[in-house]
Order: structure tokens, then C-alpha cells, then sequence
């Protein structure tokens, strides 16, 4: 018999019942909620006179819609200007007051994006299953957990049980080997691979992705590729785990110590697919061919490399690709066969769930330092992942070399990731963005994305245009 | 959950790949807490020639008259027809809530992302997923100026065309159990209270860390 793969064994360590008709009732360790799927769950709990099953597994943190202007978070909740936001924000906190979940509230310094935070926090432990109302909770998948987004009923299907039905999905591998070249990053690598498979070439799959470039990668950077598993339409990325995320656990808060940090870090340490596992599908790459990314189009898969060009229509070989083509090129107003590197930009957003942990903003502010935003940009963000991020950054000083160079500073949360708050693109403007959607209207309407690393963001702010950073002094 | 039993409805075909759920409910929209009242902001950005904001009296927002769902044939749809990867991106259930709040109860597409098809059945509605090929041919077949109406059979897994041909489709099991008797699947876990207290007990003494509660 075959062995198993990582997923599979996270599988089955979490299966209370198998049914007959092919579903799984799968329990869930760690339940982590945000202020905009949740509120119709405990409505909906409540509405039932339902109970939650375990409190102590839940843990909120509001971040889609809080400002990030210091000016605007230092009254609280109270002080959130948009009358909605706020009403979220407020609904979440008395929820979790109500329902006894801790919360790490709007000034708590620990406050921050959902997915920065567990990870920080030691809550996202290796083979924990855990979900939240979001689709990027693949992020936790870096650590070895099965961590999957869900939607508002599952959310309150966990609150009240638990659990989650599901069937399981089919394996996948990317199989990623070779190094990467100096300026190339984990967001490139991702990128690339969305642009190789496809954003629908996982859908149905939990993608392991492996390979000697994985294991070479920071825990930060293995969050940022497992974080885009859901842009190649995984609802899961896994990384196996080694002595990284072991030396990555060790003394955060929520980690366990003593004579339970042994037992765990031997269970942990076997949380790896067997040699002889049989993945369903198995895509390879090599990360030595692997250029800077940009993202010229409005789906995560029209992505090309720096010295790359926007396709042309005759490049593409159906009717409903042409199609898509045709449309990205209207709404980001693009020529085809463009050179990337002469799209001029107007912001520049580095932050998200996908790159603002304290590495990105290290490698950020490395290519600024010392430099100026170009005077044709409009407007340079720098949105730290947690407060904790933040802290550290000021710490090391780098929150002044963003501001020397003409970048502005904020406070923790998604911001103009999916601009709910009051940080959006204008209609028509292009943005070198750090996060992974690059959907119509995704940071603004009529707003213009273009994803890229934290360093290319960076060196793009400084040059008014995509430059490739392998060339940057 | 309402259930699903037999729909009879007229065809709107949506002739994009990648719908992502974005485009289905801008995020500006999701600052609601309830799960009603979505409709008139599906597919705003499509719909609408200006900037939806929440509050906004839409009966006087510009419309897009090249927009499917504004074309008088399409008006009354209930059964969406669309393209590949229909639904990826975020996990907002707001999206079926829209769809659902607009009137539609049926999906056609090759394929659905994972956490939205999953979200529809939470909330009875019914993509089916249809190779690419008749649904290729169910894009011929709705062009043609007149309004194409199907009727689709759950329990049967049959969709009844206008020309008296059917198609028939596969979904699992208890999907289909759950939409067509409109089950609340929290109140079924439930019943099997015992198993998840027995499952914690066992998982515990494995991996006591596991249940350090948070509190
Ligand atoms: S940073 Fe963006 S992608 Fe991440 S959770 Fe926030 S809104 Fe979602």
C-alpha cells in the first residue's frame, strides 16, 4: 500500500466519522474570526439558542475594516469615521464579549490581519485543522496545518459543533527544486506557479508544495505561497515540517512549553508525506527559471515576468481566452504585446496578508533606503501585518526609511488589500501591489492591480514604473 | 434553509471565465451584518455605470444597458449560465446571498470554485456543473433573442430544455439530501454530540496541547 501524504494524515487525525455517503466529519482545532463573516454566525447561533461548543478555540481580531490612520484609530471603535465599518467592528467586539472568545480588539497591539496574527502568535500550530471565514486562511498551511477559508454558515457550523462536513479533497504536489536568483522571492514563486497551473488548477486538490526552493524559503516567505494556494484554486497549501517551523514556534505565546513543547515538537517533526505517497497530480518547476512577476491583468494567472509583454490576441489560442483578454486589456487599459516595465504606476501598497510580516518590510525598505518615492506617484503605502509587525519595524528603524523616502506609515489591518476602508485606488489608476487579488475593483472602483513582491513594489515606488530588481542599486 | 426541489426558470447567460466573488457583491457591500438584501448590488460594478455605495437609492443609478441581466429577454432569470472557475476568490457567503436575494436557484457552468459551490448549497441554491461543450451549446441556445427556459429536476438530476431534451448531472449525495429536504446540517452534526466528546477525549490524550483553551 501506498503511503500517505501530509494531507492525508492531517485527514484522518481529524476524522470523527466517516459517513456513507462519502463525507467526513472533520473536527477543527483552531477557529479564528474577523468582523465581516461573523456576524451573521452568531445571529444565527443565536436565532437557534445554540451554544458555542468550545470558546477557547476561537480567537477574533478585527481587520478588514478598520482604519489605518493613526489620527482616526486613537479614539477606538468609536472614533472609526464610515458608520458601517464601525457597526462591524462593534458587533464583533460584543459578540466575543457575549460568547467569551478572546478578541484582540482595535488597540490591542496584537491586533492585526487574521492570518499575520495566528501564525505570530504561536496560535497556528502544525497539524492543527484550522479555518476562518476567509478564503486566505491557506496562509496557516506554511506551518503544517490544515487550515482552510469557509464561508459564514460553516463559520457558524464550527461555533456550534466544532466541526465541519467536508469531503476530502484530492492531492496535489508542487514540486519546486533549485534556487531561486538573487531579487526572485516567494510572491514571484507563487506567482508563477498561478501562471503555470492556473487560477482553477488546484480547485478540487490540497496542494503540498515541496522541493528544495521550499525548504529554502523563511517561514514568512512559505506563508506567502501557501497564503496564494487559493488564487491557483486550492482551498489548501501545505509546507511539511522541518526545523524551521519548529525554531519558528519555539517561545511564542500561545506555543506549547515545557514537557508538552517535547511531546509536540516529536509529533510535529512527523507531520511530512511518506517517500512512497501518490499524489493524484504533480506539477515540477524549476526555481532557477523563475524571473521577477508582475501581474499585468485581472485575474492572478495573467502574470509574466519583468522583461516580459501583455500578450497578444493572437498569442492566445480560444474564443473564451480571447475574450478574457480582451476584457483585461480594456479595464486596465493596456495595449497588447506592452512591455510590463513601461506600465507607469500612481500607488504603491505594500501590505497584506501575502507580504507584510517584518521580513517583507526589512527587504522593503532595504531598496528605499536613502532614496525618494518618484514625483509622479501619487501615493506610497506601507501597511505593517499586526501591531506587533509594526513595533518590530520601528524597533529596527525601517518605518523611518519608508517615511524619508516619502512612503506613508500606517497602522496594522487588510487596507487597500480589498479597500473596505477609506484606502482605495481612484478610477483608472495603476498600483504595484503586494497583495494577491488582482479581481475589477478589487482596491478601488475602476482601480488597476498589479501584483508584485515587496521589493518590486519598492523599486517600482521609487521608479514611477515596474523595473527589474535584479538590475536595482 | 429553503429547500430545493424543482425549478422551472429562464436561462441568462454570463459569457466570462473567472467570475470572482468580487464581481459578484462588491466589498464595499459586505459592511452589512444581515444576510438579506444583497440583490440589487449583484454584479453592481456590471450593472451600473457608477460607483455603488451601500444606502444608495439604486432605482436612480445609471444603468449598464449592455449588461445581460439589464436586456428585457433576461429580466425574470433564475438560472445563471456561465463560464469556467464561476465563484473564485473570496469565501463570502454574501455572494450566494446575493444571487439568492436576486432570485436566481440554479448555476450552469464547467466548473465552480471550491468554497463558493460549497456556500451555495448552504443556502439552496443549485450549481451544476456541465461539461464544457453543452455548455457551450446552452450559450448558442440563449443568444437567440427569446427567452430560453429550463426546468431542473433535483431529485432526478435531469434538466428539462426547451426542445424536450434532457441533461442529466451528478452532485454528492448528502448535498443533494440536504437541498431537497432544505436540512440544517448544524442540527444534524449535533445528534452526533457524542462521537465529537468522544473524538476530543482520545485526540486529547494524544496531543494535550491541542485544547489549551485560549481564555
Ligand atoms: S489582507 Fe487582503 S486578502 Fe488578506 S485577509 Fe485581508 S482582505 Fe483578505
Amino acid at each position: 500500500m501506498a503511503g500517505k501524504t501530509l494531507y492525508d494524515k492531517l485527514w484522518q487525525s481529524h476524522t470523527v466519522e466517516d459517513r456513507e455517503d462519502g463525507t467526513t466529519l472533520l473536527y477543527i482545532d483552531r477557529h479564528l474570526l474577523h468582523e465581516v463573516t461573523s456576524p451573521q454566525a452568531f445571529e444565527g447561533l443565536k436565532l437557534a439558542g445554540r451554544k458555542l461548543w468550545r470558546p477557547g478555540a476561537n480567537l477574533a481580531t478585527p481587520d478588514h475594516n478598520v482604519p489605518t490612520l493613526a489620527t482616526e484609530r486613537k479614539s477606538g471603535i468609536a472614533g472609526i469615521i464610515d458608520p458601517f465599518s464601525r457597526l462591524q467592528v462593534e458587533i464583533l467586539n460584543l459578540n466575543c464579549q457575549e460568547q467569551k472568545i478572546v478578541e484582540f480588539g482595535m488597540m490591542d497591539k496584537r491586533q492585526g490581519i487574521v492570518h499575520v496574527v495566528g501564525p505570530e502568535q504561536g496560535l497556528t500550530q502544525p497539524g492543527m485543522t484550522i479555518v476562518c471565514g476567509d478564503s486566505h486562511t491557506s496562509t496557516h498551511g506554511a506551518l503544517g496545518a490544515l487550515a482552510q477559508g469557509i464561508g459564514t454558515s460553516e463559520v457558524e457550523h464550527v461555533l456550534s459543533t466544532q466541526c465541519l462536513i467536508q469531503k476530502k479533497m484530492k492531492n496535489m504536489l508542487v514540486q519546486i527544486d533549485g534556487a531561486l536568483a538573487p531579487g526572485v522571492t516567494a510572491k514571484d514563486l507563487i506567482l508563477y506557479v498561478i501562471g503555470r497551473i492556473g487560477t482553477a488548477g488546484g480547485t478540487g486538490h490540497t496542494i503540498e508544495f515541496g522541493g528544495s526552493a521550499i525548504r529554502s524559503l523563511s517561514i514568512a516567505g512559505r506563508m506567502t505561497v501557501c497564503n496564494m494556494a487559493i488564487e491557483a484554486g486550492a482551498r489548501a497549501g501545505l509546507v511539511a515540517v522541518d526545523e524551521k517551523t519548529i525554531d519558528y514556534l519555539r517561545g511564542r505565546p500561545f506555543s506549547p512549553t515545557g514537557a508538552m513543547w517535547q511531546q509536540a515538537e516529536k509529533y510535529w517533526l512527523s507531520l511530512k508525506s511518506d517517500s512512497d505517497a501518490v499524489f493524484d497530480k504533480v506539477v515540477t518547476i524549476d526555481a532557477a527559471a523563475i524571473e521577477p512577476q508582475v501581474s499585468w491583468g485581472t485575474s492572478p494567472e495573467m502574470v509574466v515576468g519583468i522583461t516580459g509583454r501583455v500578450p497578444t490576441m493572437q498569442s492566445v489560442n480560444s474564443d473564451t481566452a480571447r475574450e478574457s483578454l480582451a476584457l483585461a486589456l480594456k479595464y486596465m487599459g493596456l495595449r497588447e504585446g506592452q512591455p510590463v516595465s513601461e506600465i507607469m504606476l500612481d500607488r504603491v501598497f505594500i501590505g497584506s496578508c501575502t507580504n507584510s510580516r517584518i521580513e517583507d518590510l526589512r527587504a522593503a525598505a532595504a531598496v528605499v533606503q536613502g532614496k525618494k518615492v518618484a514625483g509622479s506617484i501619487k501615493q506610497a503605502l506601507v501597511v505593517p501585518g499586526s501591531g506587533l509587525v509594526k513595533e518590530q519595524a520601528e524597533q529596527e528603524g525601517l518605518d523611518k526609511i519608508f517615511v524619508d523616502a516619502g512612503f506613508e506609515w500606517r497602522e496594522p489591518g487588510c487596507s487597500m488589500c480589498l479597500a473596505m476602508n477609506s484606502d482605495k485606488l481612484g478610477e483608472g489608476e495603476h498600483c504595484a501591489s503586494t497583495s494577491n487579488r488582482n479581481f475589477e475593483g478589487r482596491q478601488g472602483f475602476g482601480g488597476r492591480t498589479h501584483l508584485v513582491s515587496p521589493v518590486m513594489a519598492a523599486a517600482a515606488a521609487i521608479a514611477g514604473h515596474f523595473v527589474d530588481i535584479r538590475q536595482w542599486s | 434553509m429553503q429547500s430545493f426541489t424543482i425549478h422551472t426558470g429562464i436561462v441568462a447567460p454570463l459569457d466570462r471565465a473567472n467570475v470572482d466573488t468580487d464581481l459578484i457583491i462588491p466589498k464595499q457591500f459586505l459592511k452589512s451584518v444581515k444576510r438579506t438584501g444583497f440583490g440589487p448590488n449583484l454584479f453592481d460594478q456590471l450593472r451600473y455605470l457608477d460607483e455603488g455605495q451601500p444606502g444608495m437609492e439604486h432605482g436612480s443609478r445609471p444603468i449598464n444597458p449592455d449588461f445581460v441581466l439589464n436586456k428585457e429577454q433576461y429580466r425574470t432569470a433564475s438560472v445563471l449560465l456561465a463560464r469556467e472557475n464561476f465563484g473564485c476568490g473570496s469565501s463570502r457567503e454574501h455572494a450566494p446571498w446575493a444571487l439568492l436575494d436576486y432570485g436566481f436557484r440554479v448555476l450552469l457552468a464547467p466548473s465552480f470554485a471550491d468554497i463558493f459551490y460549497n456556500n451555495c448549497f448552504k443556502n439552496g441554491i443549485l450549481p451544476i456543473v456541465l461539461a464544457e461543450d453543452i455548455i457551450d451549446s446552452l450559450f448558442l441556445a440563449t443568444q437567440h433573442g427569446k427567452a430560453y427556459q429550463v426546468t431542473v429536476d433535483l431529485a432526478q438530476q435531469q434538466i428539462l430544455l426547451p426542445t424536450g431534451a434532457h441533461l442529466t448531472f451528478d452532485l454528492d449525495m448528502f448535498r443533494k439530501e440536504c437541498l431537497l429536504q432544505g436540512l440544517d446540517d448544524i442540527a444534524l452534526t449535533l445528534e452526533k454530540a457524542a462521537l465529537i466528546t468522544a473524538y476530543e477525549e482520545q485526540r486529547r490524550e494524544a496531543c494535550p496541547w491541542l485544547f489549551a483553551d485560549l481564555l
